[in-house]
């Protein structure tokens, strides 16, 4: 295992170096200049400040140095936010979408897997039929579309809930909402195919040949094996996360990572698009390694492959 | 007379699909003595899974129905029993193993786990007793090293090691009946004869009757006390290892008999039966067996034959029995193959088992 990890360790590293090396480049591609709004600035005030922040070096140079910095975990300061280092804007902005993220993603699959359970169970059936019209729009309707249906609806009409920001929980329910509709779909389709499989496997009739009664069948064999492929998506689902984040932010006006980000983009502060980038490349890695590492934990077979010493 | 302890009488089951009923079993008959093993085979699609999946009422409903008949086991019609008193009886009294033991264990419960499941359901067992006995059981049925391989997932044995798993599960908790479903089908030669003699050796230890589900009739000449051959949902002869063998009367026994293969005969070609079994969503009408019959009758395509008494135990449904019907002799090689099987019996200077 710990060979394993070491492995994974390294090329999370040489997968960072790629992007962030794609990143860099792919920013100096973009039109304009961290100071194209400032108007007021003379040619010579401007040379000034592209001098500080070594923005006036041949490319090259100024990606050797940001290689060197970021060897030192220096991540820059912004351009925009008087100098703050990017490190510390990220760690200011990371709470509400981490509690955005998390909460979706922990709504989305419990209620997936919810619908793609009983789908399978009551398979042809009325249940069958709903879970799979609740997955086709869930997968096929943008979380920025449904996130401002629900603000005109829940929001404006009925105004149960607030429309934007976040003062508390309550602010949170709507873009967490938003943002889960794509994870119950995707979740419930795997889990709905993956179940009807598993019923129809040899090792459900053994089980039923023992006596053991429906619900322990399904609980016991079926929803454990079904599981496997389904946390297999639980990675590529983070990543729709993320880029699901971003807009829903924005739309919902949350003080996050993303709506930070998009603002970033907008003034080409590239320090802060770096860092966030490389940020959210990492956590996605990681994520990928979790779902890696639970994978060998529910299914045996793998563990042995992939982590036997 | 030794004790019965199933009977099976007229069993219809069908499935209901889009297209209409499939008549997959129609009025099927036999029962089972204590101790016995009775051998069903057919081709595919014969109904002999569907038979013995009922029994255990394993059959998904629907599309499955059983539309008439009764299986009486222990007093009880097993037809109308609910599904939670079935659940007391499988596994506990009547245990079925299956083909293929590459797929029928869990991939992600460990050994022990699988087997101590079926213990803890039906004994009133601690969890340490119910080690101790699964640890027994692997024992019993010639697993080395069981206490290592109680923690061990099914990857980790071989086929025919899962197989005797497979079995031990089905020993968990002393059944009655034991139902195989071609137990030995997806195993090599060598690991057959080995679960094969394994059965014949658990079965005297423990006295249960078995239900052996097979097309092939090696294994039943080596496995069987009586053999029930069917054909499009029904049985069509049914007798004893004996008269199945040296004195079949069916047609379509003749035809499973000549299209055996063997070692110690010099055909250069293996007959198989021409033509293919009938459809069953529209059965014909007479002998289903009748278009693929070389010695069929007017009369098997008007009205289907009853069962003709041939001794005590054999009975056979063909007009051919008839006493009014032309006397018709087996085939050439269904003659010489009754013959050879005479001579091996005379040559082992007994019954050709075991």
């Amino acid at each position: 295992m710990a060979r394993y990890t070491l492995q994974r360790f390294v090329y999370m590293i040489i997968t960072l170096f790629i992007i962030a090396t794609l990143t860099f480049f792919l920013m100096k591609l973009l039109p304009g200049s961290p100071l194209q709004n400032q108007e007021k600035l003379t040619p010579e005030q401007k040379a000034l400040i592209l001098k500080e922040y070594g923005l006036d070096k041949p490319v090259p140079v100024q990606y050797i140095q940001y290689l060197g910095n970021l060897l030192k975990g220096d991540l820059g300061v912004s351009f925009q936010y008087d100098n703050r280092p990017v490190a510390e804007l990220i760690s200011d902005r990371i709470g509400p979408s981490a509690q955005l993220g998390f909460q979706a993603i922990v709504f989305g699959t419990i209620v997936g897997l919810i619908l793609g359970i009983v789908a399978a169970i009551r398979h042809n059936h009325w249940e069958d039929y709903t879970a799979t019209v609740i997955a086709v729009l869930g997968a096929s309707i943008p979380s920025f579309v449904l996130g401002g249906f629900l603000q005109y609806f829940i929001a404006v009409k009925l105004q149960w809930l607030p429309v934007a920001f976040w003062e508390g929980f309550k602010y949170t329910i709507l873009p967490t909402l938003a943002l889960s509709v794509g994870v119950i779909a995707s979740i419930a389709r795997f889990m709905r195919t993956e179940m009807l499989e598993v019923l129809s496997s040899d090792y459900i009739l053994t089980a039923r040949a023992k006596g053991i009664s429906q619900a322990g069948v399904i609980i016991k064999h079926a929803i454990r094996n079904s599981l496997i492929p389904v946390i297999t998506i639980l990675g590529p689902m983070t990543v729709n996360l993320m880029t699901g984040t971003l807009v829903i932010e924005k739309l919902f006006a949350v003080p996050g990572l993303g709506e930070q980000f998009v603002r970033s983009i907008e003034l080409n502060d590239y320090p802060v698009i770096m860092g966030t980038t490389l940020f959210y490349s990492a956590l996605l890695i990681l994520a990928v390694f979790i779902v890696d590492v639970l994978y060998g934990v529910v299914d045996p077979r793998i563990r042995l492959a992939g982590g036997k010493k | 007379m030794v004790e019965k302890i199933l009977q099976v009488n007229d069993l219809h089951i069908s499935f209901d699909i889009h297209a209409g009923e499939v008549q997959a079993v129609r009025g099927v008959t036999f029962d089972l003595y204590k101790g016995e093993t009775l051998a069903i085979v057919g081709e595919s699609g014969s109904g002999k899974s569907v038979t013995s999946k009922a029994l255990m009422r394993l059959l998904p409903t629907p599309p499955s129905r059983i539309k008439q008949g009764e299986i009486l086991f222990e007093g009880k019609d097993l037809t109308k029993l609910s599904e939670k008193d079935m659940q007391s009886i499988r596994g506990a009294k009547i245990s079925m193993i299956f083909q293929d033991p590459m797929t029928s264990l869990n991939p992600t419960m460990t050994i022990g786990k699988q087997i101590m499941e079926a213990i803890l359901k039906h004994q009133k067992l601690s969890k340490d007793e119910a080690r101790k006995r699964a640890i027994e059981l692997l024992q019993l049925v010639g697993i080395k090293n069981a206490e290592l391989r109680m923690k061990q997932y099914p990857h980790q044995f071989s086929g025919g090691m899962r197989q005797r798993v497979v079995i031990a599960i089905a020993l968990a908790c002393n059944p009655k009946i034991l139902i195989a479903d071609e137990p030995t089908t997806a195993l090599d030669v060598t690991i057959q004869a080995q679960i094969l003699e394994l059965m014949k050796d658990i079965q005297k230890k423990l006295g249960m009757s078995i239900i052996f589900i097979t097309h092939d009739l090696g294994v039943v000449a080596n496995m069987a006390d009586r053999v029930a051959v069917m054909y499009a949902g029904k049985i069509v002869e049914i007798g004893t290892v004996d008269e199945i063998f040296y004195n079949p009367k069916h047609p379509y026994t003749w035809g499973l008999l000549a299209s055996m293969p063997s070692l110690d005969h010099k055909d250069t070609e293996l007959y198989s039966i021409p033509g293919s079994p009938p459809d069953l969503l529209n059965p014909p009408k007479g002998d289903a067996f009748a278009p693929r019959n070389p010695y069929a009758l007017k009369i098997d395509y008007e009205l289907e034959p009853p069962m003709f008494q041939v001794s005590d135990t054999h009975y056979a449904a063909t007009w051919l029995l008839h006493e009014m019907a032309p006397k018709v002799e087996p085939p050439a090689v269904v003659r010489e193959r009754m013959k050879r099987f005479a001579d091996i019996v005379a040559r082992k200077g007994g019954k050709p088992r075991g």
